[in-house]
Order: structure tokens, then C-alpha cells, then sequence
């Protein structure tokens, strides 16, 4: 784990009482601190120790909520809704626009770590539909133009 | 062009949502005051008279469900939830009250927390509404630093304490005890009801839990009287609903109005009729957990009471909007690759059954004459036995949107031919 990474831990953790309920809290501050928006094994381990519970527990959780990874992912993690709405709005078009653009298919990272392609189950923005998050900013009522000019900010703030 | 009539989204718009001030001039956290100076008893009554019906989509009554965790025991401890967890396809009015008026949900939140005497509550926000998140934040601390939150409230003697939790993406955790277990802490893997949780919730002690737009109505009831919120809507359905309006529509968006308008005025009048001149095909009322409507159907009223009367449901207040060139089958492969996709395993029919459905109708739909009598029949009767089976809501809904597809719209279609 990077050094940086470590001493964020200690922070984020000190801030939360050690009661096993902060785990999802937690998980998501230090998710959201690593540039490769995962949740090492190290961090595992560390978060298990701090709330006295079983690694096994952690990685349960983990795995179980869509938004966590226990595998690095990119700096930017976009989220493509493909939920009813959108995908009549034409997110399937979108999708495989985002594959070819990006040269990877959903669920993979960009060889320069900076993206990673998901979709994702209703982002709640369905009256902009085709809508997609980039980590947690929303976008919606999109175009491939639009697609374009939002990977062209991200990928200007390396 | 119909007026909107606003209670849950009194504000929206009206203030910045990021000023308590503002608020408090809008008569912000007067309802508060009001209801600390009666009886806890004189609360649930009035919310119980008033007739609200919880606005996350099972429609139960509020006021029933407050009495119960009122009278379970007087000094134990309690908890008040508010499920913000809102990922049901095509709504996104939680969003909207959190995004432009936090303050009225944590009004009413304090108000149902003294209703029933709860000292600790939870907001449990979705993990992707950032905005939600950061509005609600600010809208607590501002409540703490004004004395709308804490100890001693306003002077009343009452406590209470309120913090947000965060999802992590899983629509099972919008049901009430499988958002339980993940404020614990845990995996969103559901309880078997009974105990509800107004006896046995969060760490096993009576727990409220009502979602945000029912929250939202609390304090103008408190304010104007029970009696003010019947006049409203209908007599089985009474007060507003907002009502998320989305796909082939020309105006999609958010609107409130009292219940009893009908399908036909929402998407013509409000929502500015169907898109590019095209006309109405089908409307699926509820989001994947719900129903479809057709033609015949843009008269009902949109009530409980009544649309369930034509087997149709309201759930939390989407409609999604179909013109009559879409192909439903494929939008019904979407629905039933979401259920698949959410499912959580427990339970075997709805962990095979989910994938069984998915895949039959993807198979049958790749053929080269693909005719729905074929297989809707067989989805409909393996649907009904999911259903039946399954231990939670996820289970018992694919059966809704495939049967009203079949009985509303294919099966006259194929009758034709
Ligand atoms: S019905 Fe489905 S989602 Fe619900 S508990 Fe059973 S397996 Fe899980
Ligand atoms: S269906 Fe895509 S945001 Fe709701």
C-alpha cells in the first residue's frame, strides 16, 4: 500500500467510533481516497482489527454492495446506467460507444489506470435520461458528443 | 396547464436549500414547535387521522405504523429511520427533497422521533446521491447549531440525535429490514417478517422507519390539522403525491399533485404529451416492481385504492412512458435482467428463477418468429411461483410487470392477429 494511502487509513479511522455499524461509512471514505478507488487487502485487515471483526466480514461487505471493490480500478470509475429508462433512451448505444472510445469492455480499466467502465442499476436521474455517474458527479441527457467532452475533463485532470 | 398542488415539495425551489434561514422564514421548523408543546399521542393521532399513506410504495398507513412503535414500551430504547435508499427504475423524487429542501425532511423526522419517543435516528441515503448526502449534511449541522437537533430541543426537555448513513448501491436495501441490517453494518440480506420493525428493528428495539416524502408531509399536517390533509386527494388516497415522470414524454421531470388525477392528465398535461407526435403505447406505473398500463387505462385515477381496484399499482409514484413504437418485450428483458442482477441469492426460486425468466424470454425473444403467447403464459405461471416462494419483495415482483404486460397489452395485441 502506498504510504499516502496508509496514513489516510489512520486518519479516516480515528474519526469513526469502533463499532462495526461505521463499516459501509468507512469503506466509502477510504475507497474514495484511493486513486485506484478499491479497498487493498492491507486496508482490509486494518479496518477488521480497528472494529474487532473478521476480515471475512469486511470482504462480505465488500463484495456484496455494488459501489465497493476489492480490486483496483481506475482513478475514475463511470458508471453507465443501463435501467429501463436509460436503456430506451438509448444507454445500449452509449455503452458500446464507451467500449470503443475507451478500448475496454464494461467491468475493465483503461491500461493507464485512469478509467474503468461499469454500468449500474438506476442512478435516480431518469428524467435526463441516458444518464452515468463519474465517481460521483452525475450526468445526464447524454450524446456521444457529450461522452467526448466529459472524458476530455477527466482526462485533462490526471 | 394544470396547477401543481406542493406539500412534500412546499419549498423546492422556492428557497435555497443550503440556508436554514431561508427555511425558518418559510415557516421552517414551526410544525416542530407546534408538536413539542403536545402529547406525543396527540401526534400519531393526527398523523393517523390525516390518513397518509407511506409514500415509499407499500401505501400502509403512517399513523398505524407510528402508534405501533409508539406503545411498544414507553422508556426503552428506540431508533427513527428514514429510507432514503431510493433505486426503484424511473423514481427520483426522494432526491428531489433532499436535493431542494433537506430541512423539512429532518422537521419531520424530529416530529415523528417525538411521536414515539425515539432519541437516535438515521438517514440512509444511497450511496450515489451525492448531493443528497452533502445537502442533508449541512441541513443536520446547521439543525444542531440552531437547536432543531440534540439535546433539550427548543427547550422541550426532548432529545435527539440524527446521523446520515450511506448505501453502497443494492436495491434490496430500499426494503425496510434489509436496510437494517446494512445500517448495522452488514451485508443488505433481508429479515423474515414478522417481527416488523416497529418491535424488533435496528439492534433488535422498536424501529420507525418511513420514507422521505412521508416524512416530508409531516409537518404541514402537524401544522394545518388532519382534518386540512383530507380535504385533499381522495377519500382512500388522501394528500399529494409526487409523481416522476419519465421516458417518451415531451416535459419528463418531478410534479406533485393530490391523488385522484388521472394517468391521461399526467402525461397529456403535464408531462406535455408523448414525444416526436407519437401516440401513448403503455405507461409501466411503479418502476420494475410495477405494473403496466395501457390505453384503456388513461381514465383510472391515480389512487391506491383505485388502480389497485384494475390491478394496477402505485408504488412510489413512477411512470414510465411508452409511445406506441417501443418494443415492450424488450423493455420486459431489461426488468427481468434487473431483478436477476439484484437479486441476492438467499432464497433458491428467486436466485434460479430471476436467471430462469431472463434467459427463457431472451431465448424465445432471438427466435426467428417470436410470438409473446408462446411464452408469457409459462413466465407468468414460473413468475407466480417465485413469488410465492421468495422470502422479500425482490421475489414477489417480476410476477407484477409480466402479468400486466401480458394481460394489458400483448394479449390483445396477439388476439388481433
Ligand atoms: S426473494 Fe430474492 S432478493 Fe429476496 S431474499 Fe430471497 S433471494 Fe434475496
Ligand atoms: S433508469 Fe437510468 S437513471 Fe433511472
Amino acid at each position: 500500500m502506498r504510504n499516502y494511502l496508509a496514513m489516510e487509513v489512520e486518519k479516516i479511522l480515528s474519526e469513526f467510533p469502533k463499532s462495526k455499524d461505521y463499516l459501509l461509512e468507512i469503506l466509502h471514505e477510504i475507497q474514495n481516497k484511493n486513486p485506484n478507488s478499491y479497498i487493498p487487502p492491507e486496508v482490509v485487515q486494518k479496518v477488521a482489527k480497528h472494529l474487532n471483526i473478521k476480515k471475512a466480514q469486511v470482504y462480505g461487505v465488500i463484495g456484496y454492495y455494488s459501489m465497493f471493490s476489492d480490486k483496483p480500478r481506475g482513478k475514475y470509475v463511470i458508471r453507465i446506467c443501463a435501467s429501463p429508462v436509460c436503456s430506451m433512451m438509448g444507454a445500449e448505444n452509449l455503452i458500446e460507444y464507451l467500449e470503443k472510445k475507451l478500448n475496454v469492455k464494461v467491468g475493465e480499466t483503461t491500461p493507464d489506470e485512469l478509467f474503468t467502465l461499469e454500468t449500474s442499476e438506476c442512478l435516480g436521474n431518469c428524467a435526463a435520461a441516458p444518464a452515468m455517474m463519474v465517481n460521483l458527479d452525475m450526468y445526464g441527457n447524454l450524446t456521444p458528443g457529450m461522452v467526448d467532452n466529459i472524458l476530455k475533463q477527466y482526462s485533462q485532470n490526471k | 396547464m394544470l396547477k401543481e398542488y406542493r406539500i412534500a415539495l412546499r419549498n423546492s425551489g422556492l428557497i435555497n436549500p443550503e440556508s436554514i434561514e431561508e427555511f425558518i422564514s418559510a415557516d421552517g421548523y414551526q410544525a416542530l414547535r407546534k408538536a413539542l408543546k403536545s402529547e406525543p399521542l396527540g401526534i400519531y393521532e393526527e398523523i393517523y387521522d390525516s390518513g397518509l399513506r407511506g409514500r415509499g410504495g407499500a401505501g400502509f398507513p403512517t399513523g398505524a405504523k407510528e402508534k405501533a412503535a409508539a406503545v411498544i414500551c414507553s422508556d426503552c430504547e428506540k431508533y427513527v429511520i428514514c429510507n432514503a435508499d431510493e433505486g426503484e427504475p424511473g423514481t427520483f423524487k426522494d432526491r428531489i427533497i433532499m436535493e431542494t429542501d433537506p430541512h423539512t425532511l429532518i422537521e419531520g423526522m424530529v416530529i415523528a422521533a417525538y411521536s414515539v419517543n425515539a432519541h437516535r435516528g438515521f438517514v440512509y441515503i444511497r450511496g450515489e446521491y451525492k448531493l443528497s448526502i452533502q445537502r442533508v449534511q449541512l441541513a443536520i449541522e446547521q439543525a444542531y447549531k440552531h437547536g432543531f437537533l440534540g439535546k433539550n430541543i427548543l427547550g422541550s426537555g426532548f432529545d435527539f440525535d440524527l446521523e446520515i448513513r450511506r448505501g453502497a448501491g443494492s436495491y434490496l436495501c430500499g426494503e425496510e429490514l434489509t436496510l437494517i441490517e446494512s445500517v448495522e453494518g452488514k451485508r443488505g440480506y433481508p429479515r423474515i417478517k414478522p417481527p416488523y420493525p416497529a418491535e424488533h428493528g435496528l439492534w433488535g428495539a422498536p424501529t420507525l422507519i418511513n420514507n422521505v416524502e412521508t416524512l416530508a408531509n409531516f409537518p404541514s399536517i402537524i401544522l394545518n390539522g388532519a382534518k386540512w390533509y383530507r380535504s385533499i386527494g381522495t377519500e382512500n388516497s388522501p394528500g399529494t403525491k409526487i409523481f416522476t415522470i419519465s421516458g417518451d414524454v415531451n416535459k419528463p421531470g418531478y410534479y406533485e399533485f393530490p391523488f385522484g388525477m388521472t394517468l391521461k392528465e399526467l402525461v397529456f398535461d403535464v408531462a406535455g404529451g408523448i414525444k416526436d407526435g407519437k401516440g401513448f403505447g403503455a405507461a409501466l406505473l411503479g418502476g420494475a416492481a410495477g405494473t403496466f398500463a395501457s390505453k384503456k387505462h388513461l381514465d383510472v385515477q391515480m389512487g391506491y385504492d383505485k388502480l389497485k381496484e384494475v390491478g394496477l399499482t402505485l408504488g412510489s409514484g413512477a411512470i414510465i412512458v411508452f409511445d406506441d413504437t417501443r418494443n415492450l418485450n424488450d423493455t420486459m428483458l431489461n426488468i427481468l435482467k434487473f431483478f436477476k442482477h439484484e437479486s441476492c441469492g438467499k432464497c433458491i426460486p428467486c436466485r434460479v428463477g430471476t436467471s430462469q425468466l431472463y434467459n427463457h424470454l431472451v431465448n424465445e425473444i432471438n427466435k426467428n418468429h417470436f410470438n409473446p403467447s408462446n411464452i408469457y403464459p409459462e413466465l407468468i405461471r414460473q413468475a407466480d411461483i417465485i413469488a410465492k416462494t421468495s422470502l422479500c419483495p425482490l421475489g414477489q415482483s417480476p410476477i407484477l410487470p409480466l402479468r400486466s404486460l401480458w394481460q394489458n397489452i400483448l394479449e390483445s395485441n396477439s388476439a388481433k392477429h
